[in-house]
């Protein structure tokens, strides 16, 4: 049975696609942390004062905190003042359209897959490019404008929708929430705005394709969807990075509010480097996303693949305050050679009859270390609630683990939790089964891990679906047969 | 002009975990025929399968085997059904998330591949997975359903036979198919491998009772006893050893050396 063993192993380490750089001028800060580097940022930006004092307040209270360490992944301590917190590709001003946009940046994103110029976009996404510190391109900006959404870059937000950001950022996720989002409150260079106004159905997928180019720096950008009363967005995010032995942090901050009777699916195929197979170099990904469903009947869908960075630290969560309000928590998660993962999410639970449902399907090759964490929090007044929690391993290979740690308090007794974990292994009779039906090794390694994968595979857009299997080494049709 | 055998096995000797369970094992089916094999549990039956299908596991330590002529055992499982050797499992394996068509599909495509063929239209095959499916009496809700996942012991046989339909092997192992099964079941199951009888195929039919081979007549039967073929005879051994049971068989080969 080892010889199917190393076989296996063998199939899932492939080699990381996306490891290029794109050698092109930039422009960066001296590396460091301190109330200067946060002023430079914030001037770079033109930010408004109160920005730059929530900026400050985020450090200063950053300062007085420690970094968490409860959770299941081990790495070297992060010297902070070793990281530089802003780089951005030299550009005159602000490109107006994309044939300002400089061709080495649009060459970049066609080789990963996401043409940025119209004509040749896959119909129906719209896309914002971020680049290291700073979003180069928003597409279809005006055909969204016609139906009165907002799709631009932070930066952007920030000097033309104040407002609205000062109403929304830091109310689903404050600065004092925790290290990172401490940390990413203080630096945040840009990132993607989102607002869709009362009753309008945004007409195509949203995405942000994040790139990290630039070595010794670290990417902190910041989400904010907002749906307004009975509207609906779906949003797509998409990452990846050069291939370099020393690990970069990644520290992204999401905020998404829905209101009465909205709708907000968020989407993510996280495919940051890795690392290689002996664990050198990768992206630390320690991310906080959060969504609040404000009003009743809102709802808010999140939906993982995370199948890149050398360490993942992430709870995609939601707040259900509005009365039978649904939160929902769909996550494929993979780690392969010295992959580790502790991701899951928090469910709380406040206005009655809210509803949710967690699903996570957690795959483990090499070395790879996967841990579940959740939490389902039903408060004293969330009467009724109802929580429906499954949680699968799938372990490929010897030397791997997969975990679960999930954590109930429940607060009303009327609520029902319910809570199902299996872990198996990709057991050699599935493998014979379909060898002996002529199939390969390879394809039926995809076809079974294709299978475990598809209820959440089927939860994303088409366009991500396809995406995920191919990140997956899984043919698409596995999904749709 | 003697011809040339379907599948010819020589002296074979398996071990599982060390221990020996096929000691010396000799065999010769050519195409066109039907062979029953029938032992008392724990005789080797399982085993004699999983060897001619590539398991890994089983140490083969004597003897060999050909296929068409070429050494089978150096062939990995999917050559093998490639080339057409077909095992319905005694037990057939649950893959979930993974749709029953797709897979059929999948397994078809692998097969026409390797003998040079385009893979299969979409609509060809749902035309031609219909049409077999009837043959086999399976329900086509079954084809919606991810493989064998919470199907009936008799959907999980019927559907190794829908594969044997689709598949058309050239030399058919059935390990213990009628187990399990009603009557009716058994009579669809055997209809439906007497379909695939003609001068070109071959079946092996492991079985623990004589009842399959009353709607699937065997041209020989064998008893397999303690790893070896003690007696073969025609389909009238099968109905002697119902009446008389395995017993004179295990006597004998208990006193005999190893």
């Amino acid at each position: 049975m080892p010889a199917n063993t190393a076989k296996i192993e063998e199939l899932v380490s492939r080699e990381y696609q996306h490891g290029f750089y794109t050698p092109i001028e930039e422009e960066t800060v001296p590396p460091g942390l301190n109330e200067e580097i946060i002023r430079i940022i914030s001037a770079k930006k033109q930010e408004p004062a109160w920005l730059t004092e929530w900026r400050l307040k985020a450090y200063r209270h950053w300062l007085t905190m420690q970094e968490p360490t409860w959770q299941n992944v081990r790495y070297q301590p992060i010297d902070y003042n070793a990281i530089c917190y802003y780089s951005a590709p030299k550009m005159k001003e602000r490109p107006k359209s994309l044939d300002e946009v400089d061709p080495e940046l649009l060459r970049t994103y066609e080789k990963l897959g996401i043409p940025l110029r119209e004509q040749e976009m896959l119909a129906g996404v719209a896309v914002d490019a971020v680049f290291d510190s700073v979003s180069v391109a928003t597409t279809f900006k005006e055909k969204l404008a016609e139906h009165g959404v907002i799709f631009c870059s932070f930066s952007e937000a920030v000097q033309q929708y104040p407002d609205l950001v000062r109403r929304y950022l830091g109310t689903v996720v404050p600065y004092n929430d925790n290290f990172f989002a401490a940390l990413n409150s203080a630096v945040f260079s840009d990132g993607s705005f989102c607002y869709v106004p009362k009753g309008v159905r945004c007409p195509m997928e949203l995405s942000t394709y994040f790139r990290i180019n630039a070595a010794k720096t670290g990417q902190f950008e910041r989400t904010l969807i907002i749906a307004d009363e009975g509207a609906y967005v779906s949003y797509l995010e998409g990452c990846t990075a050069p291939m370099r032995d020393e690990h970069q942090l990644h520290a992204a901050v999401v905020e998404l509010v829905a209101l009465e009777g909205a709708e907000i699916k968020y989407s993510t195929v996280q495919n940051w480097y890795p690392g290689d197979k002996e664990g050198r170099g990768g992206i630390y990904n320690f991310v906080t996303k959060r969504g609040i469903c404000l009003g009743r009947r809102s709802k808010i869908s999140w939906t993982q693949v995370e199948t890149g960075s050398a360490i993942t630290w992430k709870y995609p969560s939601v707040i259900l305050r509005g009365d039978e309000s649904v939160g929902e928590f769909y996550s494929v998660a993979l780690t392969n050679h010295y992959q580790q993962a502790d991701t899951g999410t928090k469910m709380i639970h406040l206005g009655r009859n809210t509803r949710s449902t967690i699903l996570s399907k957690a795959i483990s090759a090499g070395h790879g270390q996967n841990s579940y964490r959740g939490l389902v929090k039903v408060m004293r007044g969330a009467e009724h609630a109802r929580n429906y929690t499954q949680c699968d391993s799938l372990l490929i290979g010897e030397h791997c683990g997969a975990h679960t740690f999930p954590y109930m308090e429940v607060r009303n007794s009327s609520a029902i939790v319910e809570h199902e974990a299996t872990t198996s292994k990709i057991s050699e009779d599935q493998l014979f089964y379909c060898q002996s039906r002529g199939i390969s090794l390879e394809d039926a390694v995809s076809m079974i891990v294709s299978g475990f994968c598809r209820a959440v595979f089927q939860e994303l857009p088409m366009e991500f679906a396809v995406e995920a299997h191919k990140l997956m080494g899984v043919s698409l049709e596995g999904a749709i047969g | 002009m003697t011809k040339q055998p379907l599948l010819e096995i020589r002296n074979l000797h398996v071990r599982v975990d060390g221990t020996p369970i096929l000691r010396g094992i000799d065999l010769v089916v050519h195409r066109g025929e039907v062979h029953a094999i029938m032992g008392p549990n724990g005789s080797g039956k399982s085993t004699l399968c999983y060897v001619l299908a590539g398991r890994e596991g089983y140490e083969v330590t004597q003897g060999e085997v050909l296929y068409e002529g070429r050494n089978l055992l150096a062939m990995s499982p999917e050559e093998r059904a490639r080339a057409g050797v077909f095992l319905a499992f005694q037990y057939p394996v649950e893959i979930p998330g993974v749709g029953n068509m797709y897979f059929l599909r999948t397994a078809l495509n692998a097969v026409r591949k390797s003998r040079g063929l385009e893979p299969i239209d979409a609509m060809d095959f749902l035309q031609l997975v219909r049409e077999k499916a009837r043959l086999v009496g399976i329900d086509e809700r079954l084809l919606k359903r991810s493989v064998n996942e919470g199907f009936s012991g008799g959907e999980k046989k019927r559907n190794e036979v829908l594969q044997m339909a689709l598949l058309e092997p050239t030399l058919a192992i059935l390990d213990e198919t009628d187990s399990g099964l009603d009557i009716d079941a058994l009579r669809i199951v055997a209809d439906g491998v007497n379909a695939l009888r003609n001068e070109q195929h071959a079946v092996l039919a492991i079985t623990h009772y004589q009842r399959l081979l009353e709607y699937l007549v065997p041209d020989v039967v064998h008893v397999l006893v303690a790893g070896r073929i003690v007696r073969s005879g025609g389909p009238e051994l099968a109905r002697e050893l119902e009446l008389r049971g395995y017993a004179p068989y295990e006597q004998a080969a208990a006193s005999a050396p190893l």
